[in-house]
């Protein structure tokens, strides 16, 4: 068994000690919103996840560009770590909203374009891990795959920009015209502060997360070359 | 809800939305654990079965000499 490296071990620890910072940041240091009450609490761990989420499907785009130019099945690798793992962020961050919106817009879900293009974001993923299922050959696998993760790359920045192109009642609280939107507010500096707080943190959770799952990748890929230099 | 003038109790959907956050990563994080902990233990495997085979010793005994069959000579002087 491959021993962890010691830069790992620590960046560990340090995520979890920033899930523990960003919760007391959230729950305890910012204020409570006046009109919505305590749900808003969630925003902090939904814009976290979201952040890191739409930033990995992003750089899958970029790997596969690497992997179509290199031909190196590691890049492949890399790409499913960085989908894997914005996936599961992803999945949080739409559970949180749902969760968020059922006081805010009395209701869990509502096909406004922000919430579509998240779901279809999500669904697109999900798609490319069954389509990796279905192709045995690993290099067959791995071009198939960086096509496909470098055209889903698109829906990544129309989920972002889904609330600044289109008509929609998700409230824009970064930068935003229309932070009054239903659900809407404006962010005290008590509020910015955990907002940042949960960034770093889910950033910093990412990339041990991501670290991790290419270690198993690498380990999936060793034991596969390995049964083929058994079974020969 | 923006009516109103005092703040809204949403506690529960809070409490909901932060517990469903931390089941997620621990599930992930388990399961990650647990892929691991299974390929390793296929690797060992394998690296068992990989290993170049030694030559086998036999612990037959070997056959002990036996006394030539006394034949008689012809006497053919």
């Amino acid at each position: 068994m491959q021993s962890k490296p010691v830069l790992l071990k620590i960046l560990d620890v340090l995520a979890i000690i920033l899930l523990g910072v960003s919760t007391y940041f959230a729950l305890v240091v910012a204020p409570t919103e006046l009109v919505m009450g305590n749900v808003q609490r969630v925003f902090y761990f939904h814009i976290g996840t979201a952040w890191t989420a739409l930033i990995g499907f992003l750089f899958t785009a970029v790997l596969s560009v690497i992997y179509l130019v290199t031909k190196d099945l590691k890049w492949d690798r890399y790409q499913v770590a960085a989908i894997e793992v914005s996936l599961v962020f992803f999945f949080i961050t739409i559970v949180l909203g749902s969760i968020w919106a059922r006081p805010a817009w009395n209701t869990w879900w509502t096909w406004d374009p922000r919430l579509t293009t998240a779901a279809i974001t999500e669904l697109i993923y999900i798609a490319y891990f069954m389509l990796r299922q279905g192709i045995d050959d690993p290099d067959r696998r791995a071009r198939f795959g960086a096509v496909y993760a470098l055209i889903g790359g698109v829906s990544a920045p129309i989920t972002f920009f889904a609330i600044r192109l289109f008509r929609t009642i998700h409230p824009v609280v970064i930068s935003g015209a229309n932070s009054e939107a239903q659900g809407g507010f404006d962010m005290t500096s008590g509020m910015l502060t955990a907002m940042f707080v949960a960034l770093i943190a889910f950033t910093v959770i990412f990339i041990d997360l991501y670290w991790n799952r290419i270690r198993l990748g690498n380990l999936e890929d060793k034991v596969e070359q390995l049964k083929l230099k058994v079974t020969m | 809800m923006f009516l109103q003038e005092t703040t809204a109790n949403t506690d529960g959907y809070m409490i909901a939305g932060y517990v469903i956050s931390f089941i997620v990563m621990a599930l992930y994080v388990a399961s990650i654990y647990l892929r691991s902990r299974n390929l390793n233990r296929d690797l060992t495997l394998l690296e068992e079965m990989d290993k170049p085979v030694a030559p086998v010793e036999t612990s037959q005994p070997k056959p002990k000499k036996t006394a030539k069959p006394v034949t008689k000579r012809s006497g053919k002087k």
